[in-house]
Parts: structure tokens; C-alpha cells; sequence
């Protein structure tokens, strides 16, 4: 399904990585381990085209992502290091109009019953700006709730959550997986996701 | 899955920035009130002498136009690229172009169209004939959105640069150039009365080329941007 083929990326004139190279199937999430800096956020956005790598390409469904383009981007979510949340709408309307631009018609009620279950319920009116850093960070998690891509692609997803809301992500992760969902994910915290296959990368030295 | 259209894309893009444009209300004030005293100080630093502010009046509130169209444009992506949103336009699967050519609609409602409506007043002060302001507003409407088309390309190949704001005016400047010419020099032919047909035209040549070349253009520039 994704395949990394001899991936190489360079960062000013040092080498993050090379020769990297992992398939992963429906169904099994992939961990990016690795110190700061060793390239873990580089090696995600390059999996989303994001970053050209210098060397190597990344397939899904055995066909190069950048000429799949739209059409991988429509099987993609991706949870990046900023919360992507419009400090001047509401949690409602940032959702929502995410969906819409992914080709999602939405109705409000499902957005709404979405970030009850994220624990939100009272503060989906309130624009963004008076939101906390973990409130943010909730809303734009939500999108997971929502979505139909099969690919999840994710930069420190656990930053910022309290416990509930880390164990309620958790088994929203074991569901993706089980419906033969994808997922890539950085973290620092020592998170036990119980998936039928997890695979690791340990990046830098 | 049945993915909307184009045209809901662009009226979905579009209700977002002007949403944010209107809970940002002061962003898009100060533009206007921007071009509002530039324009308004040379009658007051040049005198009244009627005939010289005729003269002088095209040529200044192109100018004008110009400086402030170009001040907008630092907020054009800015925004959206500092909160991640910008990454997550590109990764909809959505042609890029379409949703940067419903930001750039977006810009010019918010920065541009003010300036077209507010130039009949400002043309008073430069006592142009009710002729001459007809030309200046039509001008405008034609040559705005010119600007903020060619801007858009400057503002997403200096998106996250330091020093970005000036870099921008360098590269922008001398592209605006061509519509600096005509858009003056119609108002200048309308003011002494001349036919003013094939200036328009070429105003609007420009305004077709810019629409075609622009929204690829500037979502190519984007992508280099991002990375």
C-alpha cells in the first residue's frame, strides 16, 4: 500500500537520512522514532509530498505519489506540527470547512457529536483564539473522527492531550487500524498502541 | 464518493477568507485608509493650483493603488502558512490553483474593490471633470485585480522569508509596471478627452493574461515555498 523506496533527505548540507526504505500494509501502523532533529517531521512531510525527496520515491498502491497527486491526497490525513485551526472561527466552523475542502459535505450535527466524543462539547461556538494549546490541538484531532482516508499521517499527535483525551486517541487508532486503515506517527511519549502489526523506525545516530 | 465542484470549492474558499477577512476587520481598514492618506497628502503638500492637481491626479492615485495593493499582499499567505493551514490546502484534493485563485478573489474583495469604490471621492479632491472619474473607477476595477493577481505570485515566492516585505516590492514593482502605465494613461486620455477604447483594452488584455498565468503559477511558487 505506502512503499518508501531509498529515501534520502538533506537538511542544509547535512544528510538526515538515506537508503530508507519500509512498506507498510492495511492495517499496520509504523512509529518514527528518533532524537530531535534526526529528521522524523522531514521524513512524514515527505511521505505526504510535502518534501520532494533528493533521492528515492514514495508509492502508494505501487504508483509514484507525485503523479497519483489529488487522487493521494484524497486517501491522506495529515496532523502536522501546527494545530492547522483558524484562530478567528470556531472548532464547528474549522472542522467543517476542512471537510468541505477534502470533498467532505458535513452535516453540523455529525461535526458536533465528533467533538463531544473529544471532550469539547460547550466550546465548539467559541473561535478558536480563546481555545487552550491542548483545546486546539483536540479540535484539529477531531478530523480523525471524520474523516474517510484510509492513510493518517501523523507529527506528535499525543502533543499537549491529557490522559483522557491520549487513551480516547488511542482507540480511535486501534479502530483506524482494524478497518485496515494506515498509520505513520511520531511521538516522544511511550504511548502501547495495540495493533495486529506495528512496525519502528529509529532514525538518526 | 461524490467530491464537490469546482465552483463549490471556490465559494467554500471564498466564504472562509471572507469570514476571516470580516472577524479581522482592521487588516483590511488599513489598506484603505492607507491609500485614503497617501492619495489625500499631496494636495496639501503640492497646493491648490487646480490645473497641476488635474495634471498630477492619474499618475498619483495609481501610485497610490499600487503601494497599497502591494502592503496587503505580506498577509496574503502569511496567515495560513503560519498556522499550518496553508500545508493542509495543499494536501486537500483539490487542484491547488482553484483554491489559490479563490484566495486571490478573496485579497482583491477585501484590498481592492474599497480602493475602486472609495476613487470617485478621492478624484474630487484632484477636482477631475465627472467624465475623468468614471475612467479612474473603471481603470481601477480593470487594473486591481491585475495587481493583486501578479502580487500573489511575489507573496507565495517570499512566503516565510525573512525580510520578505521589501524583497516582495523588488520583485513585484517592476512587474506592475505595464499596468501603472495604462491605468494612468487612460485616466490622463480621459481627462483631456481623448478616446480612451484602446487603453481599456489593453488593461483588459493584461487582466486576461494574469487571470490565465497567475493561479498556476502562484500554487507552483507555493509549493516551492513549503518545503
Amino acid at each position: 500500500m505506502l512503499e518508501a523506496r531509498q529515501l534520502e533527505a538533506v537538511r542544509g548540507d547535512r544528510r538526515l537520512f538515506t537508503a530508507l526504505s519500509f512498506s507498510l500494509q492495511a492495517g499496520e501502523l509504523l512509529y518514527v522514532n528518533g532524537p530531535n532533529g534526526a529528521g522524523k517531521s522531514t521524513l512524514l512531510r515527505m511521505l505526504c509530498g510535502l518534501v520532494t525527496p533528493v533521492e528515492g520515491e514514495v508509492l502508494w498502491q505501487g504508483v509514484n505519489i507525485k503523479s497519483l497527486a489529488e487522487d493521494y491526497y484524497q486517501e491522506l490525513l495529515f496532523h502536522g506540527h501546527q494545530c492547522a485551526i483558524k484562530a478567528e472561527l470556531s472548532g464547528l466552523e474549522n472542522l467543517r470547512i476542512a471537510a468541505a475542502l477534502s470533498g467532505q459535505m458535513l452535516a453540523e450535527e455529525e461535526v458536533l457529536e465528533a467533538l463531544e466524543r473529544m471532550g469539547l462539547k460547550g466550546l465548539e461556538d467559541l473561535p478558536a483564539k480563546v481555545l487552550s494549546q491542548g483545546q486546539k490541538h483536540r479540535v484539529s484531532l477531531t478530523r480523525l473522527l471524520l474523516t474517510k482516508a484510509n492513510l493518517w499521517i501523523l507529527d506528535e499527535p499525543f502533543t499537549a492531550l491529557d490522559k483522557a483525551s491520549v487513551e480516547l486517541m488511542k482507540a480511535v487508532f486501534s479502530g483506524h487500524l482494524a478497518n485496515q486503515g494506515i498509520i505513520v506517527l511520531t511521538t516522544h511519549q511511550e504511548v502501547a498502541l495495540d495493533a495486529a502489526t506495528v512496525k519502528q523506525i529509529k532514525l538518526g545516530p | 464518493m461524490n467530491s464537490p465542484g469546482i465552483l463549490a470549492i471556490l465559494r467554500c474558499m471564498l466564504t472562509r477568507d471572507l469570514i476571516l477577512a470580516i472577524r479581522r476587520l482592521s487588516d483590511v481598514l488599513t489598506t484603505l485608509f492607507f491609500f485614503v492618506i497617501v492619495v489625500s497628502l499631496f494636495p496639501l503638500g503640492v497646493g491648490t493650483d487646480m490645473e497641476m492637481l488635474r495634471a498630477i491626479a492619474p499618475g498619483i492615485v495609481w501610485v497610490a493603488a499600487l503601494l497599497a495593493s502591494m502592503l496587503a499582499l505580506g498577509r496574503l499567505f502569511s496567515e495560513d502558512f503560519a498556522d499550518g493551514t496553508l500545508e493542509q490546502l495543499i494536501l486537500t484534493p483539490q487542484p491547488l490553483s482553484v483554491l489559490v485563485f479563490s484566495k486571490i478573489i478573496a485579497h482583491w474583495l477585501v484590498t481592492g474593490l474599497p480602493l475602486v469604490l472609495i476613487a470617485p471621492l478621492i478624484g474630487l479632491q484632484y477636482d477631475l471633470p465627472a467624465g475623468a472619474l468614471w475612467t479612474l473607477v473603471l481603470s481601477l476595477l480593470v487594473g486591481t485585480p491585475v495587481l493583486s493577481l501578479i502580487g500573489a505570485i511575489g507573496a507565495a515566492l517570499t512566503l516565510g522569508l525573512r525580510g520578505g516585505g521589501v524583497l516582495i516590492s523588488l520583485l513585484i514593482l517592476p512587474l506592475y509596471v505595464p499596468v501603472l502605465v495604462y491605468g494612468a494613461g487612460v485616466v490622463d486620455a480621459g481627462i483631456s478627452g481623448l478616446n480612451t477604447q484602446s487603453h481599456f483594452l489593453l488593461l483588459s488584455a493584461f487582466l486576461v493574461i494574469a487571470l490565465v498565468l497567475s493561479p498556476p503559477a502562484t500554487a507552483a511558487a507555493l509549493r516551492i515555498s513549503i518545503e
